[in-house]
């Protein structure tokens, strides 16, 4: 009975292993916020995507240590720099083709945005945690995504479904 | 030593100008990264600092540094509770065009409360704020904060990724 019990975790365990996860954010902020949710993926194949080359080392670290991580950086877009919004949302759009990932995550901003809405629509999981930064209103690309994220969460219990205003995202804790 | 830091994305000419008009009457060494002032921008006279460091580099100071001086960031906030830092922050403003809205403001005033977490609402208070921390010194024993976030979030995003 042992042996069987101790099969069976081998194969939940390789279940664990074939799931793929891509985890989004803009540099700074939202992606030390998107580190510190990395135990809930730990035995996944997972690929991280951010605005800035300067995060490679730590996932390069990673991968030395015989982890499944892939690393993808995309172009920086501000809200008003429409050009480089439409690249960002390309550079997602192949790496979602190429990644193809079971389960995709954000902490924002616009490459979460874009990651989110094309990753429904190729019929993916979605989960999006807003930014403990916006602690008076939702940020702007965590309201959008209402229609597109799975598991839709905010940091800030008063800006939750279970607030005051009784709609809105879960609240489930927060990052620090 | 005082490190002070303003991100990569945006210089923040207020907070340096208000370290460096402190830096010219206290014999403090500050190390700064300033970000990109730009030509019209200020630059420091009465600290060491660079526009950009390299991440071995900031790495050093930081570990050094017995307080951070910084923007109102989740970044910078976050990584002082995790390293036990003191952290002294000025929110970027939304009127001076110093960011894109106020969020800096509402992430100040909702971690003033932490240990360790001091916050300057104006950059006249800087000075004073410098002042007094350096006499109060490093004696406060600050304990780091988990290098993750809340095992409640992290299970639950498990379960979401596993179901």
């Amino acid at each position: 009975m042992g042996k069987t019990a101790g099969m069976d975790y081998a194969v939940k365990n390789e279940v664990r292993y074939r799931k793929t996860v891509l985890a989004v954010a803009s540099g700074g902020g939202h992606w030390v916020q998107l580190r510190r949710l990395r135990p809930a993926w730990r035995e996944c194949h997972v690929y991280y995507v951010t605005t800035t080359e300067s995060r490679r080392p730590e996932i390069e670290d990673e991968q030395r240590e015989g982890r499944r991580v892939g690393f993808y950086s995309v172009v920086e877009a501000s809200r008003w720099d429409k050009v480089k919004l439409i690249l960002q949302s390309l550079q997602i759009a192949s790496i979602l083709l190429r990644v193809r990932p079971d389960v995709v995550i954000s902490t924002g901003a616009a490459p979460g945005f874009f990651a989110l809405r094309l990753a429904k629509w190729m019929g993916r999981r979605t989960v999006w945690v807003d930014s403990i930064a916006n602690a008076e209103e939702l940020s702007l690309s965590g309201a959008r995504v209402e229609n597109c994220a799975d598991l839709w969460l905010t940091q800030w219990k008063h800006l939750s479904c279970s607030g005051d205003q009784g709609k809105g995202p879960e609240y489930k804790g927060t990052v620090i | 030593m005082i490190f002070l830091t303003v991100g990569t994305e945006l210089p923040f000419d207020r907070l340096v100008r208000a370290v460096d008009s402190w830096c010219a009457d206290n014999d403090v060494q500050v190390i700064g990264q300033i970000g990109d002032p730009g030509p019209g921008g200020f630059y420091p006279r009465h600290f060491q600092y660079e526009k950009f460091l390299s991440s071995e580099q900031y790495n050093e100071y930081y570990d050094r540094a017995e307080l951070i001086v910084a923007h109102a960031g989740m970044g910078a906030i976050i990584t002082a509770l995790v390293n036990a830092k003191s952290i002294l922050v000025l929110p970027r403003l939304h009127r001076l065009r110093e960011h894109r809205n106020d969020h800096q403001l509402a992430t100040a005033r909702r971690f003033a409360d932490r240990a360790g977490v001091y916050v300057a609402y104006d950059e006249e208070e800087i000075g004073p704020m410098l002042t007094s921390l350096c006499q109060k010194g490093g004696r406060k024993q600050l304990k780091g904060a988990s290098e993750f976030a809340d095992e409640r979030l992290i299970g639950v995003i498990r379960e979401f990724i596993f179901s």
